[in-house]
């Protein structure tokens, strides 16, 4: 296993054959934003708010897919990136429906606390609003669309650790949208275990509880899982 | 066929009489030639766009049922095929009509007045766009170029490309196929 030399922000770093930009990152303190990403998941790098620039390249990399490559220059938080992630938060708030103050994921969102951390308090572009059905057939659990960012999350949850593959991606553009089985009511879904950890990852209030008025947040929960189940380590 | 993945058949064979429902279908060879499409992929999951292709050609629609016997021979989960078929415009979940329109809105077509030829068929037969009529005699398609900008404005019925149209000419091309009572 060769070690990797590089820099983040100028500060010089070293990583493994097997790191991304972003493992490095966030092991040495540097903060990217991220969306899609989960501790434990596979890569979806969809929501491209980990983009980076790296000296010589004329395109932005996404942090998160790309290898810690030896002698690389990164910047993480040049204008120019920056710019691009307000961009993105605010293309995302415009989408679909994020009235927080009416939210059951209010103060525990992903989604909020990028807009608040970029200080973001007025959207350019006109709300879409397009007034999806809300999908509360489960016995337990709710699914908002209006609330959806498309991170895939739940997607990758449910074929990669629970190995159900209820939900997926159907359509794409603005008709995107996460579907159960065949389109079908969750709560009609015959391959869901209602096990819950799509609505755990979820980093908005797409997914949650029946009768909860609060979501709760737990980054940690997969790698807790992955370290049980291939360590036999049960350690939080 | 000795096939070194035979211990990972499904349990179902593939055979019509035995898929997940029939039901409502005529009798015929269709399923045959589908499952034939399947086997010649070795049910690879990676074969699910050539298997779905097949399946639409054959039934000119992808129903429930379909997409189900399909994601079960291939080995892929419901709802990723779903994803698949709606991804693709080429894929239909709905049955489509006896004749088909498809109105080219590409830039060039666009410019030379596609948008009021769309406007006429649907206001003359009745039909939404990417909509069939309620007697299943047509079905009105748009797309984004279909490559034929030189004779612009163009539009296709049932698979032959006209050009140079104009909402009239449209209404008139697809008038022998409606019941005369339109």
């Amino acid at each position: 296993m060769s070690v990797r030399t590089l820099t983040i922000n100028g500060q010089p770093v070293s990583a493994t054959e097997e790191q991304t930009i972003l493992d490095v990152a966030r092991e040495h303190g540097i903060d990217i934003p991220t969306l899609c990403h989960f501790d434990g998941l596979s890569e979806h790098a969809g929501c491209r708010l980990c983009l980076v620039e790296i000296a010589g390249s004329p395109k932005l990399h996404a942090a998160c897919v790309t290898p810690a490559a030896e002698g690389i220059e990164v910047t993480t938080h040049s204008d120019r990136v920056t710019a691009y992630r307000r961009q993105i938060v605010e293309l995302l708030l415009a989408e679909r429906n994020h009235v927080c103050s009416v939210c059951v994921a209010n103060r525990n969102c992903e989604l909020q606390d990028l807009a608040v951390a970029m200080n973001l308090h007025h959207v350019r572009y006109e709300p879409q609003d397009p007034q999806l059905a809300l999908d509360a057939s489960h016995p337990r659990f709710i699914m908002d669309p209006n609330r959806c960012v498309l991170c895939t999350r739940c997607v990758r949850v449910c074929d990669e650790i629970e190995g159900a593959h209820t939900w997926d991606v159907m359509a794409r553009g603005r008709r995107a949208m996460i579907v159960s089985d065949l389109n079908q009511p969750w709560g009609e879904s015959p391959s869901c275990t209602g096990c819950g950890k799509c609505v755990r990852v979820c980093p908005t209030g797409a997914l949650f509880e029946k009768g909860a008025t609060t979501t709760v947040r737990d980054p940690d929960f997969l790698t807790y899982l992955k370290t049980a189940r291939e360590q036999k380590l049960w350690i939080r | 066929m000795t096939a070194p993945d035979a211990h990972r058949e499904p349990t179902t064979t593939l055979a019509p009489t035995a898929g997940p429902t029939t039901a409502g279908r005529p009798a015929d060879n269709r399923f045959k030639i589908l499952d034939a499409t399947i086997k010649r992929h070795r049910r690879q999951p990676d074969a699910l766009l050539e298997v779905l292709h097949t399946a639409q050609e054959l039934f000119g629609y992808l129903d429930r049922e379909t997409l189900t016997y399909v994601g079960r021979a291939l080995r892929v989960p419901p709802s990723r095929v779903y994803g698949v078929a709606t991804f693709y415009n080429f894929f239909s979940l709905k049955p489509k009509g006896a004749h088909s329109c498809v109105v080219c809105l590409g830039t060039a077509c666009y410019v030379k007045g596609a948008d009021r030829i769309l406007a006429a068929v649907q206001q003359a037969y009745h039909v939404p766009p990417h909509g069939t009529t309620p007697d299943g005699q047509l079905s009105l398609a748009t797309a984004r170029c279909i490559g034929a900008c030189g004779l612009a404005p163009a539009a296709v019925f049932d698979g032959d490309i006209a050009g140079r149209m104009t909402p009239a000419a449209a209404v008139a091309r697809i008038a022998p196929w409606m019941p005369h009572d339109q």
